[in-house]
């Protein structure tokens, strides 16, 4: 089986405190720590652990830009065979529909039976995957938690749902899939794996590789923008309790005492 | 403007979610003439339901609509409504599944997981949504003149009171092909029943990622026996295996209406927050005083867990003597 999956490097929300620029134009982006999205990664070990049982390739594509190199490089040292990196000034600022456009036109050079995507990554739009297989009109199931190799036309899927309850499908293939995290676990990548990769060639590929009208992308082809980032204030925010640590915790078991969260 | 809502249904009962959309609709054009799609099998109790709400309901049912199934919608709805109409749906399980495959059928706009609308400029809305795991908001433009599909975040537009519209229920259902897919919906398995049920727990200690690692987990558990209560956990816990799924809390998880809930190296995501309800005393310890948590708890504490939870058992420990 062909796999394509498409992964994108994403600042570590769990690493950062994410904090927006003095202008409101961006978020702070000076020393952060970059990862590759955390769905993506449970994406790409699905794509592994497939291709182990059925054989075949992965793929794994990242529209970004030189930086990406580092998420495809690291995506490979968990077992993905190439690295495609989407890259070209056209390609900023484009909105999902933009990305799915630039994606479609890498699955169509290729000859790809199963492209994967996460379910969703740092803007949590949860969006490219489904534009996608619309624009490749190709079957499509998002939140996918379950993937098991029926034939080599179909696969049964679980689809996550509320209440951690699980949909089950039949899907044909070829399809698009968007992944949810912990269908299975992502292997550890070292350094180690990482050297051993880092002199295999990526080749770059721009609009015009790709034959993609550069209207249909970027700041001219999006119908969505974002104008500004602020912080959000949702609620009335909580007391903080300050202090050492002893003053913290005697403060804290009163305040449970009194709320009878102590039994 | 011509606004449509997607109704979710379940066994002949609309979800809350039907309401935010009529007021998420107003919201975005007090104007509109704002219409709800009702599809299922066996649904009149629902479209009865929802036209209270609505300036009329489309009724679309058939036998093969009673599994809500996104890719058999996906190919009905771009058929059925109008040019440039504006969609609206709730940003949950389905609309995930089939919302922007929609706004590319319809070669229309989209912007996902709104959660406040702030108005229309011309053939423009201006929207909020959060990235970055709601750490930060951004404002947005959208672009409606082709027509858009919006999806809004349950809870944002909550009300109690029903806009007074009283709509009349139109039957689509003679309007509409069931598509050929390529994709069968064969069945839904139940999530697992685990050992305690933390939906009816009172008191909840809850950790998330900030654990960092799972031989830290046992502080945890230690620090709710001492309390006497439950322990439950974020998803990222029960991705990493080191806790049972029936102890997540959340949308994908359980639902839980505690008095008190400790929120314990939890960022407070909108699908962590979704499975809290009633209100409960929240309190967050987090060593990221920007932590959206924050935000919504009443007592927070900016620090360490590893550092705290500790200490904080051996106080409960010694108060119980
Ligand atoms: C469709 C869908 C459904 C989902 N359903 C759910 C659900 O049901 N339940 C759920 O929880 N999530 C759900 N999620 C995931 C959700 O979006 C978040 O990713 C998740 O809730 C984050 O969990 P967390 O707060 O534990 O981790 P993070 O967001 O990584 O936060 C960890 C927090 O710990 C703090 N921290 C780190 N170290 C320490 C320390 N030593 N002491 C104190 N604080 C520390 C950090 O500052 C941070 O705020 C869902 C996502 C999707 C897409």
């Amino acid at each position: 089986m062909e796999i394509l999956v498409c992964v994108k490097r994403v600042p570590d929300t769990s690493e950062n405190e994410i904090e927006v620029n003095s202008e409101g134009s961006d978020i702070e982006r000076d020393d952060l720590v970059y990862s590759v999205n955390e769905w993506d990664n449970y994406a790409v070990e699905e794509a592994i652990q497939i291709i182990d049982k059925v054989g075949g390739s992965v793929t794994v594509a990242a529209i970004g830009d030189d930086e990406s190199e580092e998420v495809l490089r690291r995506e490979m040292a968990m077992g993905a065979d190439k690295g495609i990196l989407l890259s070209d000034e056209a390609f900023e600022k484009s909105d999902g529909r933009g990305l799915a456009t630039i994606l479609k036109a890498t699955v169509e050079k290729g000859n790809y039976d199963l492209i994967l995507t996460g379910a969703q990554s740092d803007t949590g739009a949860a969006q490219t995957g489904a534009m996608l297989a619309a624009m490749l009109d190709r079957p499509y199931a998002s939140l996918v938690n379950l993937v098991e190799v029926i034939d080599d036309s179909t696969l049964k899927i679980g689809r996550e749902i509320d209440g951690g309850n699980q949909e089950m499908h039949e899907i044909k293939l070829p399809c698009v899939l968007s992944i949810q995290t912990g269908i299975n676990e992502p292997r550890y990548v070292g350094i180690r794996g990482i050297r051993k990769v880092a002199s295999v060639e990526i080749p770059t590929l721009g609009a015009a590789d790709l034959g993609i009208d550069t209207a249909t992308i970027g700041d001219s082809g999006a119908k969505t923008k974002c104008i500004d980032y602020f912080v959000p204030v949702m609620g009335e925010g909580a007391e903080m309790i300050e202090g050492d640590t002893e003053e913290i915790v005697v403060k804290l078991v009163e305040i449970l005492k009194s709320k009878g969260g102590i039994k | 403007m011509q606004i449509f809502a997607y109704i979710i249904n379940k066994n002949g009962k609309a979800d809350d979610t039907a309401l935010e959309l009529a007021l998420a609709a107003k919201k975005l054009d007090s104007e509109a003439q704002v219409t709800a799609i009702v599809a299922g099998s066996g649904i009149d109790s629902v479209c009865q339901e929802v036209s209270a709400a609505y300036n009329d309901v489309w009724k679309i049912d058939h036998a093969a609509l009673a599994y809500p199934d996104s890719e058999i919608m996906g190919k009905i709805l771009p058929k059925l409504l109008p040019e440039k109409a504006v969609l609206l749906l709730a940003h949950e399980y389905l609309a995930m599944d089939m919302a922007p495959g929609l706004a590319i059928r319809m070669n229309s706009a989209y912007i996902a997981d709104v959660t406040d609308i702030e108005g229309l400029d011309g053939s423009v809305a201006k929207l909020v949504r959060q990235e970055f795991s709601g750490m930060v908001s951004t404002h947005n433009t959208c672009d409606l003149s082709d027509g858009a599909v919006i999806t809004i975040r349950p809870g944002v537009f909550a009300t109690e009171e029903t806009p007074a519209v009283g709509g009349s229920v139109v039957d689509k259902s003679g309007d509409i092909v069931i598509p050929e897919t390529q994709r069968k919906y064969l069945e839904t398995v139940e999530a697992e029943v685990g050992d305690v049920d933390i939906s009816n727990s009172e008191v909840l200690v809850s950790v998330g990622r900030g654990i960092e690692e799972e031989d830290n987990i046992e502080i945890i558990k230690e620090l709710a026996e001492a309390m006497g209560v439950d322990y439950s956990c974020s998803r990222p816990i029960v991705d990493a295996k080191w806790m049972e799924k029936s102890r997540q809390v959340g949308t994908s998880g359980k639902t839980v209406k505690p008095k008190v809930y400790m929120a314990l190296g939890i960022s407070g995501a909108f699908q962590h927050l979704g499975g809290i309800k009633g209100s409960p005393f929240i309190i967050a310890i987090n060593k990221n005083p920007k932590a959206p948590i924050f935000q919504v708890a009443d007592i927070g504490v900016e620090g360490d867990i590893l550092e705290i939870i500790p200490e904080l058992t051996e106080k409960v420990n010694e108060l119980k003597g």
